[in-house]
Parts: C-alpha cells; structure tokens; sequence
C-alpha cells in the first residue's frame, strides 16, 4: 500500500534540515546519510550526498530523474564479482 | 476490413473482443473505447460501417497511447532507470527480476534459458 498523502514524502528529518541549510547559504557539502529511505525531493538537486550501504558510503550525485526515488536505490547493498568457477576455474584448468 | 492503430482486427470476432488484438487495449480499454464510441460491443468485427470504424479510431487516437507509442514510452521509463543507475535500472541492465524476487531457483524468464556451469556437481544421492 502506497504512502498517505497527506504525510507527504518520507525524509529523514535531519537530513532535510541540512539540505535546507545548505541551500539558504547556496553552498554543496556531501552529507553523509544513513537514511536510505528517505525520498528524493526536488530541493536535493544538484547536491551530492553519501548514502550508506552498511559497508561504505557511496556518494550519489542526484539529478533531476531522481526526484521521487529513495536515496538507498543508487547505494547497492550486494556486490557480485562473478560465480566461483565461471573465470577463475576456466583459468585454472588450461594450466 | 477494419484497420486500426497498425492492426488488422480479426474479422469474425466481437468488437469489444477485436479491439485487444491491439496492443495496449485490453478488456477494460476495449468496452471504455466503445463505451465512448457509441459502438455496440456484441457487434461483429466485419459489420462495422466506416463510420464506425472512424469513430472508435478517433477515440483511441485522442485518448490513449497504443502500439508503438506505448512501447516506446515502457522503453524510455526502462531507459530512465538504467540512466540515473537505480537499483532497478542495474536490475534491468542484469536482465534480473527487478522487484526482488528470489533468483537461487526460477525467474528463467528474465534469465532466459539455463546455462549449466561446467564442473558442477550434482546434489549428492541418498544412500
């Protein structure tokens, strides 16, 4: 079920007070965030903050097409380097 | 023969049920189109008068997107995840299932057909 209206979108209320900050004094500082659910609103643009992954902080620049996504859809959580044996075994088998 | 957005509408069938041979149009659009048409929805495909055929034409072409412009637009709303590197748009790039589904089994329907692994052992048999 979608979000009441009524609340509007959910940020993070830390993290809307430094962007408005930020924006009083026309200034870009990357903000470190651990709220990857908080959504994307229009006063984010142009900003670049770093969103957690539960490793590391990756920095996600946000532009306009953002708007409306949630911040921790552009910090994946998983990394895939390959399946065992699809690169490393092949290579170790010519030998 | 009646021609609409591209397609030829199967002669011998229902209107209502013609219609979604388009892609875009489905049993909801179909009898709302009609509906707005004022054509009778139990008629056959092959006694529809020009007029007719106009009309509901006209109906479609104000009113929704189909066919081509529809595909087109899925494209563009795919492209714009794959753009701005969502985690959806990495899903779609992958051809994964973009809405969480489990990936361990099944999903051979993004995956496409299975491509077995070379030294892979078979799960071990009961003695």
């Amino acid at each position: 079920m979608p979000r009441s209206v009524k609340k509007g979108p959910f940020v993070d209320y830390k993290l809307a007070e430094k962007i408005a900050k930020l924006n009083e004094i026309n200034q870009k500082k990357i903000i470190k965030t651990w709220s990857r659910a908080s959504t994307i609103t229009p006063d984010f643009v142009g900003h670049t903050i770093a969103v957690h992954n539960g490793n590391k902080m990756i920095p996600v620049y946000i532009t306009e097409n953002m708007v409306g996504h949630k911040l921790g859809e552009f910090a994946p959580t998983r990394i895939f380097r390959a399946h065992p044996g699809t690169k490393a075994e092949k290579a170790s088998q010519v030998k | 023969m009646a021609r609409i957005a591209g397609v030829d509408l199967p002669k011998n069938k229902r209107v209502l049920f013609g219609l979604q041979y388009i892609f875009g149009i489905g049993k909801t659009l179909s009898s709302a189109i009609l509906e707005k048409a004022k054509v009778d929805p139990n008629k056959k495909v092959s006694d529809l008068n020009d007029e007719e055929v106009a009309q509901i034409r006209a109906v479609i072409q104000s009113d929704f997107k189909v066919e081509g412009a529809l595909r087109s637009e899925i494209q563009q709303n795919i492209k714009r995840l794959m753009d701005i590197g969502s985690y959806r748009g990495i899903r779609h790039r992958k051809s994964l299932p973009v809405r969480g589904q489990r990936t361990r089994t099944n999903s051979r329907t993004r995956k496409g057909k299975r491509k077995t692994v070379a030294g892979k052992k078979k799960a071990p048999t009961k003695k």
